[in-house]
């Protein structure tokens, strides 16, 4: 699908769409972490989420409040989901800080990726302007999480082996 | 799905969904329905007060828990009949049956049946993982014959349910199929679905990644429909009984009257009743 979004309007709907729903997945994985007894993941996507909440603010008001949502199939994303989601089915119970911020990571690449992609499609120089300074600060944000991903490491090779395994049904 | 456009959201996702954390497993294909579910009934503007959640038992059947509807979790199996007898008495409500290939196929397979030949204006959301999830791991009517596991070695051998052809020969009136891996696919196919008059039943593959594992490549599998809806129930046919169980979109939308209750249900009406059975 080609990215056509020459308008403002348009431009704000979907970054705000994109921000609202990283918050909102993030809130889902800390609560899924909760369930599954894993508080430091739990703690580091009710972070990603507060910091993402701070961008759904931003969007408001450079667009002097809520942007008219679009259908939800009407946003023009290149993925299945808005590209700052991690998506359904990413998630695992076993998974360590190292994994969860590589799955972080992977938004806010993506995240940039579509406002790059955006700002070189379209026809409107103002909409190029502001699509420009998003995905530089989705960059800002990648650079930052590949520091934090540096401090932990990655998982072990039987990471996900489970002593208490589910499937197990001698 | 013509809709004048609102100039700022009246709902949104936060305004669906409960305080009670799922406790499905971290990567479940149900969070996307469950996300697809609230997106849809958002776009719709519906107030939360004004749809029931009814569903059966299985990890599918959770959903009314996590949701700020109005919800029924009911006995496995008969959510339709249950459902059925709500939008009766309520019919200004909006009435989702979300279900299991377990619950819907096996347990319920009969309401199934007999929900699809009534056609009460209702919505069906059957999460299909082609397995028992909630009690480990059994094969369930969808689950391939030559599926290998621990509990079934070998496979079953018995082949699989075809929910889909069931129900249009049932007289489903609206029948679609979509996938959990695109939430906002299945949130087009569940507001069609809503708005359609009649029984209307969407099938949503949705992998679970700690019994079927493999079903994380659906995602690679699954493609959408190339032809658009049909209303003749003998060309919808011939497209699901050839077609590979993987294609998304809406596959019939039927014109059947849909059935409504004939008996009243006002005041008046529920004392006549209680004086002819009073002792």
């Amino acid at each position: 699908m080609n990215l056509v979004i020459n308008t403002l309007d348009e431009l704000l709907a979907h970054a705000h769409e994109l921000e609202r729903e990283a918050v909102e997945r993030y809130e889902d994985l800390a609560g899924q972490m909760e369930v599954h007894n894993q508080p430091e993941l739990a703690e580091l996507f009710h972070k990603m989420a507060a910091i993402e909440q701070q961008h759904v603010v931003k969007v408001e008001s450079l667009a002097g409040s809520q942007p008219r949502p679009l259908a939800p199939w009407d946003y023009q994303w290149q993925t299945p989901e808005s590209p700052e989601s991690v998506p359904v089915g990413q998630g695992h119970y076993r998974m360590n800080p190292h994994q969860a911020l590589t799955l972080v990571l992977a938004c806010e690449e993506r995240a940039e990726a579509f406002f790059a992609e955006l700002a070189e499609s379209t026809s409107d120089p103002a909409v190029r302007e502001m699509a420009v300074q998003f995905a530089a600060e989705e960059k800002q944000h990648a650079e930052l999480l590949k520091e934090w991903l540096a401090r932990y490491p990655e998982p072990k090779a039987d990471w996900w082996q489970d002593l208490d395994d589910p499937i197990a049904q001698e | 799905m013509n809709k004048a456009e609102p100039l700022i959201a009246r709902y949104s996702h936060k305004d669906y969904k409960s305080a009670v954390k799922p406790i499905w497993c971290p990567g479940c294909g149900h969070f996307g329905v469950e996300s697809s579910l609230f997106r849809a009934l958002a776009y719709l503007e519906l107030p939360p007060e004004q749809v029931a959640v009814v569903s059966g038992i299985g990890c599918s059947s959770r959903i009314p828990a996590y949701t700020q509807c109005y919800g029924f979790h009911g006995v496995h199996g008969r959510a339709p009949a249950v459902a059925t007898g709500l939008k009766l008495a309520r019919p200004e409500l909006t009435v989702i049956v979300t279900s299991g290939d377990g619950d819907a196929f096996s347990i319920g397979g009969n309401h199934f049946i007999h929900a699809c030949r009534r056609n009460v204006d209702m919505t069906l959301l059957v999460m299909d993982n082609e397995v028992y999830g909630m009690t480990k791991g059994q094969p369930s009517p969808t689950t391939p014959a030559d599926w290998d596991s621990k509990i079934a070695p070998g496979g079953t051998g018995v082949n699989p349910f075809a929910p889909l052809a069931v129900a249009l020969a049932s007289g489903a009136n609206f029948i679609a199929r979509g996938f959990s891996g695109d939430p906002n696919g299945v949130a087009r196919l569940l507001v069609e679905a809503i708005q359609h008059p009649g029984f209307s039943f969407v099938q949503v593959l949705s992998p679970c990644v700690t019994y079927r594992p493999e079903e994380k490549f659906w995602k690679k599998m699954v493609h959408s429909s190339s032809v658009e809806p049909t209303h003749d129930p003998a060309v919808a046919g011939h497209r699901l009984l050839s077609d590979d169980g993987f294609t998304t979109g809406v596959f019939y939308i039927g014109n059947r009257p849909t059935y409504t209750a004939t008996v009243g249900t006002s005041d008046n009406d529920l004392s006549a009743i209680e004086e002819e059975l009073a002792i």
